[in-house]
């Protein structure tokens, strides 16, 4: 564990050195910002609360948080660090651990940053601040699945285009399996499969966060999606660290 | 006192080409082992798998009786390795980059601190301690890869090519680095320059499609020959021919 975080405080610093740290935060606080003030119609509502935000951050990292991981492996490659990294006497395991943790931290600075959202309603209404505090820890695992993902096909490729449309193809998957369209389509055609949409949508499980309802299913999905992911990860740099 | 460095049948195969064929040799502490060869001979293939980044088809390594495949951890903590192209992260610092391979072999505080001047001090590289490793020269950047080698003080160093790209100076300053170290380690470099193998090197390896040609001093490899130069274009010509 003690490699792992001396990887990711590498990593970390390493966001904040380029303008990568920067642009990604004030991208994603102007769009989650702007979304939930127009698009959802946050005074219009009347209700002292964060569900039009706790809406749409899940869409927003579907495409931010590719942006973050299709470099993450990619980037090493490119630049041959990767064979410096693994020839330290560290396991694959703890280096796969340590990035991840640091574009995990990494979101979380950037969810952390939307603090006056919550001062806001706390300002305008008595809003239940356990549901804000449930939904935000909602968004951080989303954020985790879907860093999870990206860093595996990350790990696949040394194309940063490739990584990113690919991250994008398969995170959108997991989000919109549970979406209306997709279960009403498959319930008339494949019932069989709609079940299984439902089981493995990711805003699903948002759904019940953002409600300030956090269950134990909840919690062992996402944990075993981001150890599966991560596990992947690992096999796939393991295999393909050297081509 | 055995060999700090065995390589025993060491065999990689990509697809149907074989990169490095069966390859076993051993060196001691106090040796210093060129390893020669043309282009895609299967130095740097050798050398990583001795590292431990490329996976051997077959066979193994050991760096002080750890195997690099069975205890990979075990095997690096004796190792310092230079990538070929000294590859580093560019946005760091020097001494940022230096503390990471400090933290990362698990030396804290003043250690750490006395470890990283010490590396830094070999290396020359004070001067440039706070600059971001992507201005600095060419040379300059091949001593932060070499310093990050040294600075756990390993008794096995393996550097790819560790005069590649510096000027005569600096070429004049790593070689005297490396025979200044060679009594108490096992050093294995890669390099194409013969005068460098002759200057420090106390054996000479020549390696061509994977397999060891030639295991001597470069006094006696010399010898069968007008030149070294000679000798290794005699041995490798042929065989890159096949």
């Amino acid at each position: 564990m003690g490699s792992a975080l001396t990887v990711a405080r590498r990593e970390l610093a390493g966001y904040f050195a380029t303008p990568v740290a920067y642009v990604f935060i004030v991208i994603f606080l102007i769009m989650s910002g702007a979304l939930t003030f127009t698009l959802g119609n946050f005074f219009d509502r009347g209700t002292a609360d964060l569900q039009p935000f706790f809406g749409f951050v899940p869409w927003l990292f579907l495409f931010l948080v590719p942006a973050l991981t299709m470099r993450l492996w990619a980037e090493e490659r490119r630049l041959g660090t990767i064979e410096l990294l693994l020839t330290l006497p560290i396991t694959q395991w703890q280096a796969v651990l340590g990035k991840f943790l640091a574009a995990w931290i990494f979101c979380g600075i950037a969810l952390a940053l939307t603090f006056p959202l919550v001062l806001t309603v706390n300002y305008l209404g008595n809003p239940d601040n356990g549901v804000i505090a449930t939904g935000y820890v909602g968004c951080l695992l989303v954020a985790g699945t879907y860093l999870a993902v990206g860093a595996a096909i990350s790990a696949l490729t040394k194309n940063q285009v490739i990584a990113f449309v690919l991250a994008v193809a398969v995170c959108f998957l997991f989000a919109a399996a549970g979406s209306p369209v997709v279960t009403e389509f498959l319930s008339t055609r494949l019932p069989a499969l709609a079940e299984i949409a439902r089981g493995i949508s990711i805003t699903d499980r948002l759904s019940g966060f953002s409600r300030g309802v956090v269950t134990l299913r909840d919690i062992v999905f996402f944990a075993s999606f981001i150890g599966f992911w991560l596990f992947a990860n690992a096999v796939a740099v393991d295999h393909r660290k050297a081509d | 006192m055995s060999a700090l460095i065995e390589i025993d049948r060491l065999t990689k195969r990509f697809g149907s080409f074989t990169a490095v064929d069966d390859v076993s040799f051993t060196v001691a502490r106090g040796e210093v082992l060129g390893f020669l060869g043309p282009n895609g001979a299967g130095k740097s293939t050798t050398m990583k798998m001795l590292a431990g980044f490329v996976t051997p088809s077959s066979g193994t390594a050991r760096i002080c009786g750890e195997d690099v495949v069975d205890r990979p951890v075990a095997a690096k903590r004796h190792l310092g390795y230079l990538p070929e192209g000294a590859p580093t992260y560019p946005e760091m610092t020097v001494a940022g980059f230096l503390a990471f391979a400090a933290r990362i072999r698990g030396f804290r505080g003043s250690e750490a601190e006395d470890r990283i001047a010490h590396a830094m001090r070999l290396t020359t590289l004070e001067g440039v301690r706070l600059q971001p490793i992507e201005t600095l020269s060419k040379g300059f950047k091949r001593r932060v890869g070499l310093a990050q080698a040294l600075l756990h003080d390993p008794p096995v160093l393996v550097l790819d090519e560790p005069t590649d790209g510096l000027d005569p100076n600096q070429k004049h300053e790593v070689r005297r680095l490396i025979s200044q170290m060679a009594p108490s380690k096992a050093i294995v470099i890669s390099t194409h320059i013969l005068e460098e193998v002759s200057a420090i090197c106390s054996r000479a390896i020549i390696i061509a499609r994977g397999r060891i040609l030639a295991d001597s001093t470069p006094a006696e490899l010399a010898s069968r020959g007008p030149s070294l130069d000679a000798v290794f274009r005699a041995l490798t010509l042929p065989q890159e021919a096949a």
